[in-house]
């Protein structure tokens, strides 16, 4: 139900060129507040304080939704600080608030975040600093563009005076639901740029022939088929736990195989559509530029496949099997 | 399929099936035969007709077959649970397994009475293996090409010809043969018909072939004037090719195309637990645990499509494919990790688990149609015109 309310707001509020617009530097005022006044930043708020009450395995669809109409706010990112937050017992903050799943302190006490999704947009960052948890003042921050084209991702700093005090020691909890957001907008987009490419190939004729027809062209779309549908399921386990936060490993095992499934695909859609899908005009690069951004946001598959294999190698008994069956799934399988 | 994703849901299995495999876990740790991992490696292709015998007399071949042919008449849920088990064990199911897998559905489906009444029992019993007539010398991608024919004549049928690539056929005693019953082979498709062969029938020859690994896993058939009785078409006749189109899905749906090297990485896990694990090796134990996550994820979503009555032909395919490069690949990975310093001495059993899978891996993207085959009809499967 929500996710068709959502898809109608996306369809109309989120087009090819309002991401350009907000790319180039537009506020993102109006997309921002078609969905917070539809309320769908409160999906995981209580019913009884006005919100949706939603269980964590809902947000699935919706935030693979942002992710497939390139969402250039941090909407997925408010929805999970607002719950972290309302848990602390802190009120929030209006605005725009962006996770930051990975903050280092430097000796000279300035806190440091690298590459935070929206970093450049956003009006406050919740954020995990080595298992702390922290609510901090973007606007206090110096915030330094990647300098991609386009993109709304920075590394912020704040000086330790501009550093306030934890919030609880659930800091870890930021940088889960961080990897399983991105997990979902990369299955989102992984899928958009399927359905393009299938589009195109049925579209664009060589030969006398469109060039669907083709053996070579047909392998490799059914490759990236199997990827994305991989990568959706994947998304979906890691925001099947019954509890309030993704679990672990599922999180990690989704945002390794998401992250795993991108290389593949966007290679492939972009073969498949030759020079037209390297332009800027053309909306594949609005999906493949993201992609690439969110494989690399908090730690690729490396990163991950790394934690799932420790925790594998920690088991006395019981097959690999067990293991996939058991711990990388919340769903009860 | 319109919207990709949407053709596969994440999906829990009931909790009478998830109940059951305990069941399964117990009867496993009893009656398994130990064998080391490069013998359990050999996964569905290590034939042991005792253990099908004792997997039966639990009522667990023909799980899915109705109980008034003898089957457990359950879902096919409970089926995909004891197949994972079975596999991951590396239990050596091969005497069964065809019957089980599609056989035995597939005589349901298109059988008699009187077929069903006699056939469905047996393999439910343990005591009638099936192996599966369909790839000639001249005819393997290209199945409609075949043939092997069957002639009219007083009582029956003389059938004349020979299939190539029956896994094992030698230790069998039916095949269900797709043959030509009329027309000829430029009719391709049409004029097709499936029979149930009899394999000691006189004119029958069973030939094993040696592969590479030093198994004879299959075999030729060769016909020669044998007499079919009317009672041994299935279903139609000229009906062959739908019905063997059905058969095939039934291969290509079940949970094995993923397990094959489970066996495999269990081995070399317990290996890194006792010699200590590189970061390297730590991230790839970690990928193959998170690819299995996935491709078992999709495959019960399929299943679940199954349970509900649907035909998942083309996202069938898509596991199947994306599932055995996952398990090619891990014989392919793990030849490089155990070789990573040459002074090092290798577990022999590792090593002989390795070398096996390295050279039986090939089989796993031809068996139930080849890669390429399935790479195209799953694009079309996807809505490419």
């Amino acid at each position: 139900m929500f996710t068709e309310a959502i898809e109608q707001i996306l369809r109309d509020r989120v087009t090819p060129e309002a991401v350009r617009a907000i790319e180039k530097g537009a506020a993102p005022t109006a997309v921002w507040d078609a969905l917070e006044e539809a309320g769908f930043l409160e999906l995981l708020a209580p019913e009884a304080e006005g919100g949706a009450g939603l269980p964590l395995p809902a947000l699935a669809p919706i935030f693979t939704a942002f992710g497939r109409y390139a969402l250039p706010v941090p909407a997925a990112q408010s929805i999970a600080a607002r719950a972290l937050l309302r848990d602390a017992g802190v009120p929030v903050p209006a605005g725009m608030i962006t996770l930051a799943g990975a903050c280092r302190r430097t000796p000279d006490g300035v806190l440091r975040a690298p590459l935070v999704p929206f970093g450049m947009t956003s009006g406050h960052v919740l954020a995990n600093v080595d298992g702390s948890l922290l609510l901090l003042d973007a606007t206090q921050a110096q915030r330094v563009p990647t300098g991609v084209r386009g993109s709304l991702c920075g590394t912020l700093s704040w000086n330790s005076d501009a550093v306030p005090a934890a919030l609880g020691g659930n800091g870890e909890e930021v940088r889960l639901f961080s990897a399983a957001i991105h997990a979902a907008a990369i299955a989102g987009a992984l899928d958009r740029v399927f359905g393009m490419t299938l589009q195109y190939c049925n579209d664009r004729s060589q030969f006398g022939k469109s060039i669907g027809k083709f053996q070579a062209v047909q392998h490799q779309l059914s490759v990236m088929a199997q990827h994305v549908a991989s990568a959706g399921i994947a998304a979906e386990m890691a925001f099947s736990d019954a509890g309030q936060v993704p679990a672990r490993l599922p999180a990690a095992m989704a945002k390794a195989r998401t992250s795993m499934a991108v290389p593949l695909v966007a290679a492939a859609a972009h073969a498949l559509h030759g020079a037209i899908g390297v332009t800027e005009e053309y909306d594949l690069q609005l999906y493949t530029r993201r992609l690439h951004e969110w494989r690399a946001a908090d730690g690729a598959e490396t990163f991950w496949n790394r934690v799932v294999g420790e925790a594998l190698l920690d088991r006395t008994q019981g097959s690999v099997a067990d293991f996939a069956r058991t711990t990388l799934c919340a769903v009860p399988a | 399929m319109s919207n990709l994703l949407d053709a596969f849901h994440l999906t829990a299995l009931p909790p009478e099936a998830e109940a059951f495999r305990a069941e399964v876990k117990d009867f496993l740790k009893e009656s398994l035969p130990p064998a080391t991992a490069d013998i359990r490696a050999r996964s569905w292709l290590g034939f042991d007709a005792a253990f099908s015998r004792r997997l039966a007399q639990r009522g667990w071949v023909g799980l899915t077959l109705p109980a008034s042919y003898g089957g457990a008449g359950m879902d096919a849920f409970r089926r995909f649970v004891l197949v994972e088990e079975l596999l991951a064990a590396g239990a050596p199911v091969a005497a069964h397994w065809v019957a089980d897998r599609q056989s035995g559905p597939l005589i349901l489906k298109y059988g008699s009475e009187a077929q069903k009444d006699f056939y469905l029992s047996r393999i439910c019993a343990g005591t009638a293996f099936f192996c599966i007539g369909m790839s000639e010398p001249n005819a393997g991608s290209d199945l409609a090409s075949v043939r092997t024919r069957v002639t009219r004549c007083e009582g029956g049928w003389r059938l004349n010809g020979r299939k190539i690539w029956t896994t094992n056929a030698h230790h069998c005693h039916y095949m269900i043969a797709l043959v030509r019953s009329s027309g000829v082979p430029e009719d391709r498709q049409k004029g097709l018909s499936q029979f149930i062969v009899d394999l000691s029938l006189p004119g029958v020859n069973v030939r094993p072939i040696v592969d590479l690994t030093g198994d004879a896993h299959f075999s030729e058939v060769t016909f020669d004037d044998v007499f079919l009785a009317d009672g041994t078409l299935v279903g139609n006749e000229g009906g062959g090719w739908e019905q063997v189109t059905a058969e095939l899905a039934f291969e290509r749906s079940g949970p094995e195309r993923i397990y094959s090297s489970i066996v495999l990485i269990d081995c070399w896990a317990g290996h890194l637990r006792r010699h200590g694990a590189s970061d390297a090796d730590t991230v790839l134990l970690g990928s193959f645990a998170t690819q299995l996550a996935t491709l078992r994820s999709l495959s019960v979503a399929v299943t679940a499509r199954l349970v509900r009555g649907e035909s998942p032909i083309v996202e069938a395919a898509l596991v199947k494919d994306i599932g055995t490069e996952f398990e090619q690949a891990i014989p392919a990975l793990l030849e490089a990790a155990i070789a990573a310093d040459p002074g090092q001495e290798v577990d022999a059993e590792l090593y002989r688990t390795v070398a096996y899978l390295s050279q039986i891996s090939p089989t796993f993207s031809l068996r139930g149609g080849t890669r390429e085959v399935l790479r195209g009809m799953i694009a079309r499967g996807l809505g490419l015109r």
